[in-house]
């Protein structure tokens, strides 16, 4: 057998043992371990001295001293902290009364509170059952269809994972090898596009069926100014900190990791503002984020070495020239890459998927002419819909886990089907309309998006020096 | 046996709790160090170096603890519907052929790359102020030690698991919010993962 062969027998041993539920990184490590030792074996040395034993621990290293991966712990701390301060339910509160003139203003309060506090947490499950026990109540309580209440907080609370600051879009970026700042800029407006469409939905549907979302009649009363004050002490705190960590990023004031401990000392300032700071709860949030980030970067360690062996096999190669047979055209590449990364959403969990099988298609991007930061994008929206639907559908499980009795598993679903549509419809403009991932990008940093391939080396001319002759 | 898983967990639990500090010091010093930069101009020349290695001792140490918690992430969507006594045979013999040769090879050639890095005392290239970098590759060497006993730990597990057909409780420990609020609040205990 040749060296590719083997590198795809690798691959294909892998995808296999991964559903013997063993945890996924050290089955990663053993692959590579492995299938390394035969790819670096040579009889001269002792079994010992084998490359691959070193290989492993460099990679370690690297994952350990890698400057983009620090922001991961900082953003779950924060996401932490903040989830623990007990702002939900003033948000929620705060926004039903601003948002007491639209229909179905319960929806729309609760969808932006959903997408804020999820930005803010980017922790998807959290979100969802707290609101599955604050406002799903209420909401039914109001008479609010119980379809379109479970699918607004379904798939609000997944917005987390795409709009920025999120933790996923740093996994990617150390995944993909981009930048995390243009990465953020470039979700953005996507993120905004998919809130502003489920924002729309809601409206429309309430528009074309008023029985659907009744108008709650005890808000009526409030006069103006105590509904300012109760966004001002709310609905501001959250948003300004959400902005300002973005904003320093994105204007580049700061690193992601310093706006992100920034975000943190700052979440930790709200929550001691809303009387809800303890010792429990910091020595909580510290021990979550300890557990959180081994999970996340242990799967790093892994993959590393399972994909420095993979490629030293050959194996990445092997899959480029299958895909570059095919003779597909880079839309037709796309909607394969997507339907892949949409069925393994259903039994895997965005990090396996983003850190495992993204690296398998990155090569790949280069040929057909794919931006890596539009090739993510479209991946975090697609995921939206791993959290949705079954058998996976996190924020599904997690919503029926506390609503209400009554509420039943198909409800929710069925709740979600039209918010899965606009996700669905979100992916064909982006895909139709590229500008919508790089126009900010852009702008900002002034320069096409594209792989960084570093300086070229010196004694080396500059390709566009011929083309500039002609 | 289960002396000796609890004396194992509460080891990785404690490790993987002080180490979690190392959060608390990654914001602190952070901040501090925009807060030089931006308010008093001058920046401090070890911030970045400090930043990574808290980072990196934080998630390399916590290792044990997270398998101990079994929090690691899992394929699970087949091996939840198995029988205890059938994951347990499965993970038993997955731990001997998965598990310990990575971390073995931490351990062991962690070792060496640790003596290597520690005898020429070896200082970080990032900044002028010769931060050393050999402690956090030592960290590699002393987490692998660590994720060694919690393996073996596991591997207990396994063998009390295939004797009496369940899994041996793991201790409480702070949970995810929403699965406080699921056991709290739930309705469905059975929906929820």
């Amino acid at each position: 057998m040749s060296d590719p062969v083997i590198a795809l027998m690798m691959l294909g041993l892998f995808i296999c043992f991964i559903f013997l539920g063993f945890p996924i990184a050290f089955t990663l490590m053993a692959m590579g371990v492995g299938f390394g030792f035969y790819a670096y074996f040579n009889p001269m040395v002792a079994f010992w001295d084998n490359n691959i034993f070193y290989l492993l621990v460099q990679n370690t290293f690297s994952v350990m001293s890698n400057d983009v991966l620090i922001s991961i712990p900082l953003f779950l701390f924060m996401g932490y902290i903040i989830e623990r301060s007990n702002i939900l339910e003033k948000l929620f509160e705060s926004l039903q009364v601003a948002m007491r003139h639209l229909p179905g203003s319960m929806g729309v309060a609760a969808l932006l509170t959903c997408a804020l506090f999820a930005t803010a947490t980017g922790i998807v499950g959290a979100v969802v059952t707290l609101m599955g026990l604050l406002a799903l109540p209420s909401m039914l309580k109001a008479g609010y269809d119980k379809k379109l209440s479970s699918g607004i907080i379904a798939a609000g609370g997944t917005l987390g994972i795409l709009i920025p600051p999120s933790i996923m879009l740093i996994v990617y970026a150390a995944t993909a090898g981009v930048s995390v700042v243009k990465l953020y800029a470039a979700a953005l407006i996507p993120g905004f596009l998919l809130a502003g469409l489920y924002l729309v939905y809601i409206v429309v549907r309430v528009l074309i069926n008023p029985s659907l979302a009744p108008k709650p009649k005890d808000v009526d009363g409030v006069s103006f100014w105590i509904g300012f004050k109760l966004l001002l002490t709310a609905f501001f705190p959250l948003a300004f900190l959400i902005v300002a960590v973005l904003g320093s990023i994105l204007f580049g004031l700061a690193t992601p990791s310093e706006a992100a401990a920034m975000g943190a000392l700052g979440g930790i300032v709200l929550s001691v503002a809303y009387g809800a700071f303890t010792w429990d709860r910091l020595r909580e949030s510290v021990y979550l984020t300890a557990k959180t980030t081994a999970m996340v970067c242990w799967l790093f360690v892994g993959s590393w070495t399972f994909s420095s062996v993979f490629s030293y096999l050959g194996g990445e190669g092997l899959i480029e020239h299958f895909i570059l047979s095919l003779n597909l055209s880079t839309l037709q590449f796309l909607i394969m890459a997507q339907l892949i990364i949409f069925i393994l959403g259903w039994p895997l969990e965005w990090s396996e998927i983003i850190i495992i099988f993204v690296p398998i298609f990155l090569p790949m991007l280069a040929a057909f002419d794919v931006d890596p930061i539009l090739f993510g994008l479209l991946i975090a929206i697609n995921l939206q819909t791993s959290f949705l639907t079954p058998p996976m559908a996190m924020s599904a499980y997690y919503l029926k886990g506390v609503a209400p009795p009554g509420v039943e598993l198909w409800d929710i679903f069925k709740g979600c089907f039209p918010f899965l549509g606009m996700v669905l419809l979100t992916l064909i403009l982006v895909y139709i309309q590229p500008k919508i991932v790089s126009y900010l990008p852009d702008l900002l940093y002034n320069q096409p998006s594209q792989v960084d391939e570093g300086p070229l080396p010196e004694g080396v001319i500059d390709p566009a020096f011929f083309l500039q002759g002609n | 046996m289960i002396g000796y898983i609890r004396w194992v967990d509460s080891l990785s639990k404690a490790l993987g709790h002080s180490f979690g500090w190392c959060i608390v010091m990654l914001t602190l010093g952070i901040s501090y160090e925009v807060f030089m930069r931006y308010v008093l101009n001058s920046p401090t020349s070890w911030a970045y170096d400090m930043s990574y290695m808290f980072y990196g001792a934080l998630f390399m140490m916590a290792g044990a603890y997270t398998l101990s918690k079994n929090a690691h992430v899992r394929g699970d969507f087949l091996y939840r519907k198995w029988q205890p006594r059938t994951q347990a045979k499965v993970e038993f013999v997955l731990y001997i052929l998965f598990y310990l040769p990575g971390i073995l090879a931490l351990v062991i050639t962690g070792f060496f790359y640790a003596l290597q890095s520690a005898s020429i005392l070896e200082v970080s290239v990032n900044s002028p102020a010769g931060v050393p970098v050999w402690p956090l590759k030592a960290v590699i060497f002393v987490s692998g030690l660590s994720m060694l006993l919690a393996g073996s730990a596991e591997m207990c597990r396994c063998l009390v698991c295939i004797k009496t057909g369940e899994w041996p409780k793991r201790d409480d420990d702070v949970k995810e919010l929403e699965q406080i609020l699921l056991e709290t609040h739930g309705t469905d205990q059975g929906a929820a993962k």
